[in-house]
């Protein structure tokens, strides 16, 4: 049947978000409307990027040419197999944070909500452009949009710590992002003389290995978003924000825009043969894999749920970027698997973390004994979540692990292997306590009458019920985000 | 003895580099606001030479129509100087107003006293 | 009509020139300022008019007082100067509104004469773009600076007037040494007449004559003192710190971009590009463009830094003349106009600070990003657009000057291009942070937004810098144009 172009469906894809964010805004004294607004939007939003994704799934890369700013320069989007599955993940992702939202802001009767949703419609729609952009001027613009727009989202609660923490947040994002990602593109421009994702490579023969190498230090570096270590320490300051924004930071868009454009980087840009042949990107192998358990092993030794939730993103992040960096067709299917199930699987985490806040009050690992028989679908959820982080079947987490690890050996780099492993290891030493100890550890207060069950609102308990089955669900349907992902060129 | 000839047969263009040079020099090497002004004058009159020097063509008489003669002097250079003449008395009235400004505000019309009082910047 | 349409030319000088006459017998302030108003509306007009001809049918050609060129004096409308024409009168237009109250704040009572200064001051600066007859040039360049020397004598702080007076000194000077140049030139050619000129001095026997070579030489040095090249730029700080907040932002906006047009004028038009001086400007540019961001850095009076920022900025100007082709020479005029929208946003916000707080030190800033969000959020949107992040019109300037150094061959030069812009970073990264991350200070604990006469330019200006750096249809192509004409002027 015939129905709107791709085209149309790009460009309203990109302009949904943002003429949200204005009925938002315009909504605001009617708070009913208001959530409404960002409900509709969301729903739209996704039908659209739904309705594309049957395209692409198709074969087709539809193409939107929008502004010509300059020669060589252009506001351009295209959308291709990475792009398409990010905004699946975003979009779909975002629908589900919104009702969550709106059940944790009211419960807390949050203020300057209005701000907030509307700061939460822009970052979405910058995420979208993030996703279909076509070169990396269009990238880095939409890089620079979600930073600022996340910005208040982080800073909500605008106590002294939460400025520090924003301070951080922009500093090092920003930082990054002008003195190393904006002259590796400028770099990039230099040596090739085109800015657009080109299948194959933009850098074909056009730079020694010893270049490649450095420049994509720059790039990995100058994406703060992805959070590779050092660059990671704005991660764990934004746990400061309200519990929906953790989530979304961490799970919807923030931080995969990070290594979603690391990932696009390193296929349309270097091209996968450039980083294999030469091992110009060995030393990002490397470098991932320390990120990896130095998350892990961080991690550990937070009591601060939210806090060792961050360093569990840092780390598994890396996975990301391991992937990237051994380039290998199974590696890179599995980088962008990892994109979606730990997307699906922290975002669990982080609905749990925010729900145990709101009904018990409580944010330390230590307090959270016994929890589970008054928050039974929340601590299961959390459960759910936890094994897809580790990487256990029946969870998605399992397949993006698994592609990763066949990667590895495709690139003669069995050790990565044993990093991975050691990884899930760590990973189930510091979330599988959580579960087990809410269900089978005596609560620290003395049971002077029947435990009741205490759960978080309603609108919040959905939304942690809904990710974490659609954890479950991305074990059994893997394949057609698999099949999707070997459309993208060196992925298999 | 040929660098002697053309300077003295050009002797105009001697007076007016010489005027330009002591002009800037009094410019840069007074701290007196007034002295500045004045040394920023010579600098001035040394171009309106720089410009009527050449105006008068040897053998030529002066810009008006007659019979007798074929050549005539440049009346354009005069033109302009007269011009410049005027921006140049312009320039010295503004100067010479702000310098009595500064005289209200700091008591002196000396550069080194008023960054010493002021803290140069 | 039509004959109307034919006297414009010289409608563009006569309207500011009589207003600022009428303004001079005026006592009321608002009368004054009605008058300023109305004429600075009309100009715009008149000049995109002019420039819209230019584009269309070529040259325009205007003989003042029906004598025809090369002895009568001619206005003679290119696209070059269509362009800057269209710049500065558009400036004047938007910032007009604010005057009132800026100038009722900081001059108080009984300053119509201001008003009567800033008209001369605009005729000058028109005058010195629409002319085509190079002594004419001379005439509304003293116009224009003796009127600037006044405007910033009128500021408040007793360093003003001392300001204004190292001003006048240094100014002189440099429109002296360009009298002599141009009285070399005429020497050597027997014409004023800026067409004619080039023409002669094309068909001169050795065009690297030293007569040539020194008048370039003298027009350079006397020019470069208006526009402030480095290491001729000390005037600029203290002028700009200490002139009424009104009067910085608009001749940070248009002085010197005016002066730089006469630069690119005699450069390309009349003397053809000689090579010892590109790599003397391009020498001095970088010069500029790291020494003046690092000095500001260190600055805590934001208006000099803001002025010091002005230096860099058109040190990229001046690079991208010395590249001499037409990548570069299009960064070079494309960013007149985007440097007079960011800084002219810059320095009307800081007039709005001015206006609240009493002071422009940074530790008074302290927490203003929430008092007046949308004044400091068009501060830093501007900030954003001297950074040159993409998305504003300072990267579009950029990025066509780096085009144009890769194209010349020269890397490095590129590179350098967007180092410098990374020092730019630390000093504005700084004003934002002090801005909007700290808590406010005691003065800032008052402020508020300015009114809406003083709002409405410093927004227009924040949006127009960034529509300059997303939709660069009108200013690049005409840029481009010029910068096609100029450099195929002459072989």
């Amino acid at each position: 049947m015939t129905g709107p172009s791709p085209e149309l469906l790009v460009l309203l894809a990109l302009a949904i978000p943002f003429a949200g964010a204005l009925a938002v805004a315009a909504l605001g004294r009617w708070p009913n409307l208001r959530e409404a607004a960002t409900l509709v939007t969301g729903a739209a939003l996704f039908a659209v990027v739904l309705t594309l994704s049957a395209a692409v799934f198709g074969g087709a890369r539809p193409e939107l040419a929008g502004l010509a700013v300059a020669p060589g320069l252009a506001l351009a989007f295209e959308v291709e197999p990475l792009g398409m599955l990010f905004a699946l993940v975003a979009s779909g992702l975002w629908i589900l944070n919104s009702i969550y939202s709106i059940g944790y802001m009211r419960a807390h009767d949050e203020p300057r909500q209005t701000t907030f949703y509307v700061c939460f419609a822009l970052a979405i729609g910058s995420t979208i452009g993030i996703a279909f952009a076509q070169n990396l001027f269009a990238l880095f613009l939409f890089y620079e949009a979600l930073t600022l727009s996340t910005f208040p989202l982080v800073t909500h609660k605008q106590s002294p710590e939460a400025m520090r923490s924003g301070r951080l947040y922009l500093l090092l994002l920003l930082g990054t992002s002008m003195v190393l990602f904006l002259p590796a593109i400028a770099i990039t421009w230099a040596l090739s003389g085109t800015l657009d994702f080109t299948a194959g490579s933009l850098l074909a023969g056009k730079a020694s290995p010893l270049v490649i190498g450095a420049l994509l230090g720059l790039y990995v570096f100058g994406i703060g978003k992805a959070a590779v270590m050092p660059v990671h320490f704005w991660l764990p300051a934004a746990m400061v924000a309200p519990t929906p924004v953790s989530a979304f930071l961490h799970a919807v868009a923030v931080v995969k825009a990070g290594v979603f454009s690391i990932l696009k980087v390193v296929v349309y840009v270097f091209g996968p043969d450039a980083l294999r042949i030469g091992s110009a990107g060995e030393w990002l192998v490397w470098v991932a894999c320390a990120s990896l358990l130095l998350g892990s092993l961080i991690a550990l030794r937070q009591d601060n749920l939210k806090a060792r939730l961050a360093y569990s993103t840092v780390s598994q992040l890396a996975y990301v970027v391991v992937g990237a960096a051994l380039a290998t067709p199974a590696a890179l299917t599995g980088a962008g698997l990892q994109i979606a199930t730990h997307a699906a699987a922290k975002i669990t985490l982080f609905f749990c973390a925010g729900a145990i806040y709101v009904a018990a009050h409580k944010t330390q690992v230590s307090e959270l004994d016994g929890i589970g028989r008054r928050m039974p679908i929340t601590m299961t959820a959390f459960f759910v979540g936890s094994l897809s982080i580790i990487g256990l079947p029946p969870l998605g987490g399992l397949w993006s692990k698994w592609m990763l690890g066949v990667g590895a050996m495709q690139a003669d780099a069995g050790w990565v292997l044993g990093v991975l492993m050691v990884s899930s290891l760590l990973s189930a030493a510091y979330l599988l306590p959580i579960p087990v100890r809410a269900f089978f550890a005596p609560s620290p207060e003395p049971p002077s009458e029947p435990v009741r069950i205490q759960e978080a609102p309603l609108p919040c308990l959905l939304a942690l019920t809904v990710t974490a089955i659609l954890s479950i669900l991305l074990f059994f349907q893997a394949e057609p985000i698999a099949a999707l992902l070997r459309g993208v060129p060196g992925a298999g | 003895m040929d660098l002697i000839n053309a300077a003295l047969s050009k002797y105009v263009y001697v007076v007016t580099i010489f005027l330009m040079v002591a002009g800037l020099f009094v410019v840069v090497a007074r701290a007196n606001m007034i002295k500045k002004l004045v040394g920023l004058s010579i600098f001035q009159s040394s171009v309106y030479l720089l410009y009527l020097g050449p105006a008068k063509i040897f053998g030529a008489t002066a810009p008006i129509l007659d019979s007798d003669y074929t050549a005539y002097s440049n009346p354009l250079p005069h033109a302009l100087i007269l011009t410049a003449i005027v921006v140049g008395v312009g320039t010295m009235a503004l100067g010479l107003a702000l310098v009595v400004r500064i005289h209200e505000a700091y008591g002196t019309i000396e550069e080194d006293e008023i960054f010493e009082e002021d803290g140069e910047e | 009509m039509t004959v109307l349409a034919a006297q414009l030319p010289a409608l563009l000088i006569v309207l500011p020139l009589i207003a600022a006459a009428l303004v001079a017998l005026v006592r009321s302030d608002r009368v004054a300022f009605a008058i300023t108003l109305a004429v600075s509306l009309v100009l715009p007009v008149i000049a995109a008019l002019l420039l819209h001809r230019a584009l269309v049918a070529g040259p325009i050609s205007y003989q003042l007082g029906g004598w025809s060129p090369p002895w009568g004096i001619e206005y003679r409308i290119d696209v070059l100067n269509g362009f800057v024409l269209m710049l500065v009168s558009a400036v004047a237009a938007v910032a007009a509104p604010y005057a009132r109250r800026s100038l009722a704040a900081e001059l108080g009572d009984g300053h119509a004469t201001f008003y009567a200064i800033y008209l001369l001051c605009l005729t000058g600066l028109l005058g010195v773009t629409i002319t085509g007859d190079a002594f004419n040039v001379f005439v509304f360049l003293e116009i224009s600076s003796l009127a600037t020397y006044a405007l910033i004598a009128m500021g408040r702080h007793r360093r003003a007037a001392l300001a204004a007076f190292q001003y006048l000194i240094v100014g002189t000077i440099g429109a002296t040494f360009y009298v002599i140049g141009v009285g070399f030139l005429y020497l050597l050619t027997g014409t004023l007449n800026l067409a004619d000129m080039a023409q002669r001095l094309a068909a001169l026997p050795d065009e690297q004559s030293r007569a040539v070579l020194t008048a370039t030489a003298f027009i350079t040095v006397g020019v470069s003192l208006k526009l402030a090249l480095f290491p001729l730029h000390f005037w600029l700080p203290k002028a700009y710190t200490y002139a009424p907040s009104w009067a910085a932002a608009f001749l940070s906006a248009t002085a010197t971009k005016v002066a730089i047009y006469l630069l690119v004028r005699f450069f390309f038009t009349v003397l053809g590009v000689d090579v010892v001086f590109d790599r003397v400007l391009l020498a001095l540019s970088l010069a500029g463009m790291f020494i003046a961001s690092v000095i500001a850095i260190y600055e805590s009076n934001i208006k000099r830094m803001m002025a010091y920022s002005s230096i860099a900025q058109i040190g990229y100007i001046t690079l991208g003349m010395a590249l001499s082709n037409k990548a570069g020479l299009t960064g070079a005029l494309v960013h007149l106009l985007n440097h007079a929208v960011t800084k002219g946003t810059l320095f009307l916000a800081l007039g709005a600070v001015a206006l609240r707080l009493g002071s422009v030190k940074l530790q008074d800033l302290a927490g203003l990003g929430r008092r007046m969000p949308l004044t400091m959020g068009a501060f830093s949107v501007a900030a954003f657009g001297i950074i040159g992040t993409p998305g504003t019109a300072g990267f579009i300037s950029k990025w066509y000057l780096a085009t144009g150094a890769l194209e010349a061959g020269e890397a490095t030069l590129a590179f350098l291009i967007v180092a410098s812009s990374l020092v730019s970073v630390i000093y504005m990264g700084r004003v934002l942070e002090v801005t909007w991350f700290r808590p406010p200070s005691p003065l800032a604990l008052q402020a508020k937004d300015p009114p809406l006469s003083m709002l409405g330019p410093i927004v227009i200006f924040a949006a127009a810098s960034v529509y300059l750096g997303l939709d660069t249809r009108g200013s690049a192509s005409i840029a481009s144009l010029a910068a096609d004409q100029l450099l195929g002027a002459r072989p």
